[in-house]
């Protein structure tokens, strides 16, 4: 199996008034059709990761990496244009914020059939057909009326479905999914990660999940990529990430409450400003060529 | 942090309090944002080009008296239609051996005033309406709308012919004329933009603090709705210009012999063909302020947009 | 409003619908529940079954109802005063929703203290921002500047500044990362035990409802399908098909895969 995604010593920042903030800092990891989930605190960099794969950050934001390779191609070598065609054709993402993606005085049905429109150059009819059948999927009740209805009428986890259902019209190589299911409750969400599933499973997609669910990501990813002040501090096997050694997860995963353990005061993370001088680990893995 | 305030000079001390990531006070806040903005503003050369212009017309007005060569209105019919540049007259002189030059000059003052009052007027006009319209929806909005789509429906010259004759021509008459044609667009947009955010969370939110909807969409929706509106009327005070210029030389702006601009390329429009400067001169001092005024507007839009800025 | 009463929050068959007609939704169909003064109880369910739309229904932003809703003991009517307003406060699903672009925490914490008429709002925004764990330099920022954690903190103190004795929380952590989630539920417990607040919460996550209440109702479908007390919750002792499934559920994503 090849590896669908290569990023090398990946660095974002900003200049500010004080000096370069980095938002990313010298990440390298690597992608196969598997399901890579990250996570990290808020302001880790894992969105501005997700977003800088893409190659969408914003001005004045600094892209660097040795090469970002999507199939052996380095698409920092690509054109505008070119990675237009990207966006959304080979690679798309599902944004955090789902009601900042949406136009706020256009009805649902009407946006999603136009962003399948414009991939499948399908008839109105069919584009109708297939959104209805995309609102049905993510487990969206009387899809007819979601339909016709405006994003501000839709509770925040329909919100987010929508979303996710406006992603997989394109049948992409590579899903960045940026806490695709936080809004939802545990039996929807089973069924969300479902279809992801079933995506990397039966297309052999690529998928980077990213999440502060640690529950989630550890029963569902294959690898974890935990993230820190830019830095990937520490890379587990999912099903080992309640064996985790870094103090920074470790700590992470204490502040969870627990069901069965009742406490009184949550345990909050002290952090430890070396995490943040210690360099980034190595999350390339080298994969042969399938024969 | 520590290496910035080394580096900084003599002089730089105000900077870095306009600069701070942390306000001390809700000045200091305030201040700090204009100046971010003022900033990035600045950082357009076109646009301050446009400002440069604008600046430079505001104090050839104040200043007129003591810029202009002539009295505008001094006739010298012995060195009338005198080409650019003989008998001392710069641009040239006009059918009544006025000085053109003069005459533009005196003239700046008209078209700030017409431009001000309406910049002032029309987009405040359309501020209530459109967001009374947005944010109470029901029998209001359709009441609201209807009238906008009416006064829309109509070309705008057209409209402000029939107000102006209806009112009688004259400077005023014509800047309400321009007024009550031109808000209907601000309307919309402010509308528009109502309608995007007054189911936002965060005017909930303040709905939950009591208070009532006056206060919401005086205090809460027009800043957000302000900005589009600024440069949108930067971006028509061209139009603003000429239309007033166009009723000038219809005859029912101002009356002559007031050196309005427009007037005056309708007074020279008899001798375009031999005297070419007589309506070329107040036709590029137009074209010049159009043009400011454009580039300030999409220099603004670059500061102001939060589609673009965010 | 009389406080002596022992009830904070009670509801009675309500239904709340969206639309008329053909394009009526029934968003909550029959809700009965009560959560006693000083009580802390949650709202869990699966997604779209209504549970925000209670809490709009209690604070009049969903406008068509019927049924019974009083608080504190007086039954309410279409209409809020601003007296119900300085009782009862809410904190919305989405932080980044949820404040004003052009508003700074000062500007936004002085304008709640402007409208219910409350003097020395310098003393009081200091405090308040120490109450909820923001240093002072967070005064004067604008939300643009705020990480997730700090614009719900912003949020919660706009919530807690005119002193509310209700708190209705819409998921109050459900965009926010672990170790954030872990401060706010912390500073959540602590005001309500030094303020004697009453609690009602949504989320859907368990463990965050079985840690913040003691009783709490399931809904489905916007109905109410099942109530449930803590110790019910964490013995997994479920009647209904769909507290089951949720339950094992949730059991099953802590435990990794099945
Ligand atoms: N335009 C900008 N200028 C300066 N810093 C920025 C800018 N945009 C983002 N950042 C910073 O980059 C860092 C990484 O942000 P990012 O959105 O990747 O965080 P995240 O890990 O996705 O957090 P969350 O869980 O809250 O979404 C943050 O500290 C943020 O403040
Ligand atoms: N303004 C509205 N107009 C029409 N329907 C609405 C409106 N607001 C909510 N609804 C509908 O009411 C139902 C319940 O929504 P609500 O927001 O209460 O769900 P929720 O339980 O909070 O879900 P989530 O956990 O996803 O936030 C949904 O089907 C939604 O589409
Ligand atoms: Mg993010
Ligand atoms: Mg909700």
């Amino acid at each position: 199996m090849n590896n669908l995604l290569e990023v090398q010593n990946l660095t974002v920042k900003f200049p500010t008034r004080n000096g370069m903030f980095e938002a990313v800092r010298k990440i390298s990891f690597s992608l196969g059709r598997e399901r890579l989930g990250i996570v990290g605190e808020s302001g880790s960099g894992k969105s501005m990761t997700g977003r800088a794969i893409l190659r969408l950050i914003r001005r004045p934001g600094i892209l660097e990496a040795d090469h970002i390779k999507l199939e052996g191609e380095d698409l920092l070598q690509f054109s505008e244009k070119a990675m237009r065609q990207v966006r959304g054709h080979k690679i798309s993402m599902i944004m955090q914020d789902p009601k900042f993606s949406l136009n706020p005085v256009m009805r649902i049905g009407e946006q999603i059939c136009e962003a399948y429109r414009l991939h499948a150059k399908a008839s109105k009819k069919e584009a109708k057909k297939k959104t209805l059948d995309m609102l049905e999927k993510v487990l969206i009740r009387d899809p007819e009326r979601v339909y016709r209805a405006y994003p501000h009428e839709m509770s925040g986890g329909m919100g987010q479905r929508i979303m996710i259902a406006m992603m997989l019209i394109p049948d992409p190589k590579i899903l960045i999914a940026d806490e695709p299911t936080s809004a939802l409750d545990v039996t929807v969400q089973k069924e969300v990660l479902e279809i992801m599933d079933d995506l990397v499973r039966e297309r052999g997609m690529g998928l980077i999940f990213i999440s502060h669910d640690l529950n989630v990501v550890s029963a569902f990813c294959d690898r974890v990529l935990i993230m820190y002040a830019g830095r990937v501090v520490e890379i587990c096997q999912a099903d080992r990430l309640h064996e985790a050694k870094h103090p920074y997860t470790i700590g992470l995963l204490n502040s969870i409450p627990q069901l069965e353990h009742p406490v009184e005061h949550l345990q909050v993370l002290q952090r430890d400003d070396a995490w943040s001088r210690e360099p980034s680990v190595n999350g390339v893995v080298k994969r042969e060529q399938a024969s | 942090m520590n290496s910035s305030s080394e580096l900084s000079q003599k002089g730089s001390g105000w900077r870095e309090w306009l600069l701070t990531d942390a306000p001390a006070s809700r000045r200091q806040a305030r201040l700090s944002s204009w100046y971010r903005s003022w900033l990035a503003f600045r950082s357009n050369p076109m646009a301050m080009f446009g400002l440069s212009i604008l600046f430079a017309l505001l104090l050839i007005a104040m200043f007129a008296p003591y810029l202009a060569p002539y009295d505008p209105f001094i006739q010298d019919l012995a060195a009338r239609l005198s080409a650019p540049g003989t008998g001392g007259y710069i641009l040239g002189s006009d059918s009544l051996g006025r000085d053109i030059l003069s005459r533009l000059i005196y003239g700046s003052r008209i078209t700030l005033y017409i431009v001000s009052l309406v910049a002032l007027m029309a987009p405040i006009a359309g501020l209530f309406v459109g967001t009374a319209a947005g944010y109470l929806g029901g029998w209001v909005d359709v009441v609201l709308m209807r009238i906008t789509d009416i006064f829309l429906a109509f070309p705008k010259l057209i409209l402000a012919l029939a107000f102006v004759s209806a009112l009688g021509a004259g400077i005023e008459n014509a800047v309400l004329a321009i007024v009550l044609t031109a808000w209907p667009p601000y309307a919309r947009i402010a509308r528009a933009e109502t309608l995007t955010i007054r189911n936002a969370d965060y005017i909930h939110a303040i709905k939950l603090q009591g208070a009532g909807a006056l206060r919401i969409i005086t205090r809460h929706i027009w800043p957000l709705c302000i900005s589009s509106l600024v440069i949108r009327v930067t971006l028509d005070m061209a139009g603003i210009i000429l239309t007033a210029a166009g009723l000038g030389f219809l005859g029912l702006g101002a009356q002559p012999p007031s050196p309005e601009w427009g007037a005056m390329i309708s007074a020279g429009r008899k001798f375009i063909l031999d005297h070419w400067w007589v309506a070329t001169m107040p036709g590029l001092a137009i074209f010049i302020v159009s043009l400011a005024f454009n580039l300030l507007g999409d220099g603004l839009r670059d500061v102001l947009d939060p589609k673009k800025s965010k | 409003m009389s406080r002596d009463n022992k009830t904070g929050i009670e509801l009675a068959q309500v239904n709340v619908w969206f639309g008329e007609g053909e394009e009526r939704v029934d968003a909550v169909i029959d809700a009965t529940f009560s959560v006693p003064h000083g009580g802390s109880f949650g709202l869990v369910g699966e997604s779209g079954s209504g549970k925000s739309t209670i809490l709009r229904a209690i604070t009049g932003l969903a406008p068509t109802w019927s049924g019974n809703i009083s608080v504190l003991g007086s039954m309410l009517g279409k209409e809020r005063d601003k007296g119900f307003y300085h009782d009862v406060q809410m904190v919305f699903q989405d932080p980044y929703a949820s404040l004003h672009p052009r508003q700074t925490v000062d500007h936004v914490l002085s304008e709640a203290l402007y409208l219910h008429g409350f003097k020395n709002p310098d003393k009081r925004i200091v405090q308040i921002l120490d109450d909820v764990g923001l240093e002072q330099s967070f005064r004067f920022r604008w939300p643009h500047q705020l990480s997730g954690g700090q614009r719900q903190r912003v949020a919660i103190a706009r919530a807690l500044i005119i002193e509310p004795s209700i708190l209705l929380l819409d998921e109050p952590t459900s965009a926010l990362d672990v170790s954030v989630q872990a401060e706010i539920l912390n500073l959540l417990t602590r005001l309500r035990k030094e303020r004697g607040l009453t609690y009602l919460m949504v989320s859907h996550d368990l463990a965050v409802v079985s840690h913040m209440c003691s009783e709490m109702a399931v809904m489905n479908q916007g109905e109410i399908v099942e109530m449930l007390d803590v110790e019910q919750l964490r013995g997994l002792k479920a009647k209904h098909p769909y507290t089951k499934e949720l339950l094992d559920a949730s059991v099953q994503k802590r435990r990794g895969k099945p």
